[in-house]
């Protein structure tokens, strides 16, 4: 099978506008999560990573960008920081686009109600949002933008593997971006799923999510002359079959969507360094992930949730977790789960809580998200 | 790669009709989406109280797979050969709206749940067992191209064997359903000129 191997990543949060950046505050155990007390956002104080004012238009520099919206300007800083550490041509057949969100423009409603006027529909599309970045780099194919929930960043890499491998590219250009917006807070507020304190995954005092706001991109090619230092394995979607809005009782669903990547890798267990998992720390979903492990044969291998530094990103968040692994996968380290003390799920799972080196040459990532859906994918280093 | 998938079936809802496989097996009284889908329901299904409480779009996407999965073997596969690739332009604004409007006063968690697209695979999931790939795309057009090669390479190198194939749009009262089931073997093979076809058929 062709091999796609990645050429170029980026981070944009509030942790900083490079992966070295963004994989230094974390390896110092630094948040990007702090309490907010904002009327625009909530009636009262919250916990969420959020950029500070100003920070984003700090990333985009020189660009003019007042036309764009806040989440077309995080891809395009993004797609911007990505692109000059490698050398694929944009104005190609052979190149394509694919963007990663769930809610897209959606601010746009708030502002329209904020303003007094509505935003045009149209603008609020993602289609529409994504020719505007294609179009801001001269990209010339039609882009594809992924938007399955939670899951949507992971499922955007898987999708432009399966489209390499379909010989419909050879370069594509994955970016993804969410931004934190009253929308989305109210709503996972009104689901009582927003912890009062920041998240703490998998540990027994945790009580929900904890929200933030990025963008992150990835560049993948044919061209092992341009790869950098890992390649693909294989990946797999599953679905619960079981509730629109909670996870698998069994875990048994995102389980297979892990062993498929595993064996579709030819990788054993064991030869993962760690599992990046989504650890969303909602009571469910942890829970879930941990019988997901049990069954998948992954109870003994380190996992970690980088919940605690990003929040959930959302659709930004499978592309940040990747990056950010394959950074630490490079330099030997599993990373510790922030905010993680004692276990609070019922199998018993290894959960990394202090930095540890590993000699590992994969990890395996995962996320699950409403609708029932799960994904996993295995990261290689090239040998 | 080999042509290895196939359309199997077709279902086609719009302007008020239901169509099997070309064939129209319903047409609503009118006046709109709302009236279809109730009446659609009750005469195909009426078994499935859930469905009440879906928003428009997964009403849509549920209801399209229920007229054309009746009596399908696809149903007898193993829950995990069986999967979906949806698409439509307006992921789930229809429902956003709807949403947002109630977040000034107290936010609807039963709307809110519907502000994502891929809820209405999980709603197809739920109602078959479905455990297969899903995934949703969005485009401002029908994509044939898209769905055409994701769908063939999910057959390819996945363990689906039968995969939903669908556009499902809804925004007010604008809506089109057009979904094709594929599989590995049959005899109209999976492309994007034959998509299309199915997408732009004049009824």
């Amino acid at each position: 099978m062709q091999k796609v191997f990645v050429a170029a990543d980026n981070i944009v949060s509030p942790l900083g506008n490079t992966t070295l950046q963004n994989y230094e505050q974390v390896l110092l155990g630094n948040s990007g999560i702090s309490l907010h007390d904002n009327a625009a956002y909530a009636a009262a104080p919250f916990y969420a990573a959020m950029l500070a004012p100003g920070q984003l238009a700090s990333y985009t520099g020189s660009n003019n960008l007042n036309d764009y919206t806040k989440f077309e300007r995080l891809l395009i800083a993004s797609v911007s920081a990505a692109l000059p550490q490698t050398d694929i041509p944009l104005q190609s057949n052979r190149t394509g686009l694919i963007v990663s969100t769930t809610k897209g423009n959606i601010e746009l409603l708030e502002q329209g109600e904020a303003a007094g006027s509505a935003a045009p529909v149209a603008h609020m599309q993602l289609g529409y949002s994504a020719r505007r970045v294609a179009a801001f780099f001269g990209i010339t194919n039609e882009p594809v933008v992924v938007s399955s929930a939670c899951i949507s960043g992971l499922v955007a890499i898987l999708t432009a593997k399966r489209l390499i491998s379909a010989g419909v590219y050879d370069h594509v250009i994955v970016t993804g971006a969410d931004v934190l917006t009253r929308f989305v807070l109210s709503g996972f507020q009104s689901f009582q799923a927003v912890s009062a304190a920041p998240c703490r995954p998998f540990d027994a005092a945790r009580n929900g999510v904890t929200l933030g706001e990025g963008a992150a991109t990835v560049i993948l090619t044919t061209s092992e002359a341009l790869s950098k230092d890992f390649v693909l394995g294989t990946g797999a979607v599953s679905n619960d079959a079981n509730h629109i809005s909670g996870p698998s009782r069994t875990g048994e669903e995102l389980a297979a969507a892990m062993k498929l990547a595993l064996e579709g890798s030819g990788i054993s267990p064991e030869k993962l360094g760690f599992v990046s998992a989504h650890g969303t720390a909602t009571l469910y979903n942890d829970e879930m992930e941990a019988k997901a492990l049990h069954h998948a044969g992954l109870a003994n291998i380190p996992v970690n949730s980088l919940k605690g530094y990003y929040g959930h990103t959302l659709g930004a968040a499978g592309l940040i977790e990747a990056i950010v692994s394959m950074k630490a996968l490079k330099e030997g380290v599993i990373l510790p789960t922030k905010n993680y003390e004692t276990s609070g799920v019922s199998m018993p799972v290894k959960i990394s809580n202090a930095i540890a080196s590993t000699q590992a040459r994969h990890f395996l990532k995962t996320v699950s998200g409403f609708g029932g859906c799960n994904a996993a994918m295995v990261f290689s280093l090239i040998s | 790669m080999s042509n290895s998938a196939y359309i199997t079936g077709t279902c086609i809802i719009r302007e008020n009709k239901i169509f099997l496989n070309d064939k129209l097996v319903w047409e609503g009284e009118g006046p709109g989406l709302q009236e279809l889908l109730r009446a659609a329901y009750d005469h195909f299904s009426g078994q499935y109280p859930k469905f009440h409480k879906m928003d428009p779009l997964s009403k849509l996407g549920w209801l399209a797979a229920e007229v054309l999965l009746k009596d399908s073997p696809v149903l007898q596969l193993p829950k995990e050969a069986v999967g979906m690739v949806l698409s439509n332009r307006s992921a789930s604004l229809d429902t956003d709206f709807r949403y947002y409007a109630t977040v000034k006063d107290i936010a609807s968690p039963a709307l809110f749940v519907y502000t994502l697209p891929n809820i209405v695979m999980g709603e197809i999931c739920i109602r078959h067992g479905f455990k297969g790939e899903n995934t949703f795309f969005v485009s401002e057009q029908f994509d044939a191209a898209l769905l055409t090669t994701y769908a063939a390479q999910l057959l390819a190198e996945t363990p689906l064997q039968a995969c939903l194939v669908a556009w499902v749009e809804v925004l007010e009262h604008r809506y089109e359903v057009a979904m094709a089931l594929v599989e590995r073997s049959g005899t109209q093979p999976l492309t994007a000129a034959a998509l299309n076809f199915l997408y732009n058929k004049k009824i």
